[in-house]
């Protein structure tokens, strides 16, 4: 299973060195009813190379506020990590971060 | 009745009976029926060249709600229409691809116990494909039975008998895929 998707088509041609750093995209992890806690914490772990307390705090933001932003990179990064998270059941996408 | 798994030498272990067994296998049964067979292309045919380069699965959102859980939507901002179908466009086939293989991977194993039940021990791997199945069946179950949460409590929808076992499955899956968390969390500290 490749962990990178294909590059999504762009409507206006954008390349790496264009995305301008102060306006990342951004991956978004919901609340979901059926996800486990620890579950959830792990998986931050596990697929961002987190410490299991900056997981673990995530984990809460995702439970009490509804959703949390879990990581922030390029567009293609972001669409990698929604894979992976889709991969594990997380319930994530990703936006302009704005 | 399982006490569930445990962090063994080389990975996790779950001692399981036969009907434990068997309620495993068919859920993760019920997983490879609702992802549908491989879209292998392996007839040839115009759609062949689409498999080969990845792009052979389908733009709409599942309007089924438990597959649309499984396979969601990656962008959902207002104007992302089209972003999120070319998304699924290029990922969907690789996605259920992943979890086919998981829920394959759990069959497997759980195909491997004696008639009777035992023990089973994973690797690493297959660890993780049961973490991730587990997951997926949860899901299914926990969107068609309409799981809420109210008052930092998760409800159920149950209307009959059906329902009341799905519940009940749900529950158990719960507890089960907890102490794998629990092991594979122990494992990464040890």
């Amino acid at each position: 299973m490749p962990t990178a998707p294909a590059p999504v088509e762009l409507e206006r041609p954008e390349t790496r060195e264009d995305v301008r750093p102060d306006v990342p995209w951004v991956t978004i992890v919901w609340n979901d009813p059926v996800n486990l806690m620890s579950y959830v914490t792990y998986v931050f772990q596990t697929v961002f190379g987190y410490s299991k307390r900056k997981a673990h705090k995530l984990m809460l933001d995702v439970h009490h506020k509804g959703r949390a932003v879990v990581s922030t990179g390029t567009r293609e990064e972001m669409e990698r990590d929604v894979n992976i998270l889709h991969q594990y059941g997380l319930w994530a996408t990703l936006k302009r971060d704005t | 009745m399982t006490s569930g798994f445990r962090a063994v030498r080389g990975g996790v272990g779950i001692r399981l009976d036969a009907d434990e067994a068997a309620v495993l296998h068919s859920m993760a049964s019920l997983v490879l029926e609702l992802l549908g067979p491989a879209e292998d292309g392996g007839e040839g045919g115009a759609d062949s060249l689409e498999a080969l380069v990845g792009i052979s699965g389908s733009a709409e959102r599942p309007e089924d709600p438990v597959l649309a859980r499984l396979l969601p939507d990656a962008y959902t901002e207002e104007g992302d229409t089209e972003a999120a179908a070319d998304f699924r466009r290029y990922t969907e086939g690789d996605l259920r691809r992943h979890k086919r293989e998981n829920a394959e991977a759990m069959a497997a194993a759980l195909a491997s116990l004696p008639p009777g039940g035992g023990e089973l021990v994973l690797d690493t791997g297959d660890a993780h494909a049961w973490l991730k199945a587990l997951n997926d069946v949860r899901l299914a179950l926990g969107t068609r039975l309409e799981a809420a949460e109210e008052d930092g409590e998760t409800r159920v929808r149950i209307e009959d008998a059906s329902d009341q076992a799905a519940a009940h499955i749900y529950d158990w899956l719960g507890g089960v895929q907890e102490t794998l968390v629990q092991a594979l969390m122990g494992a990464r500290r040890g």
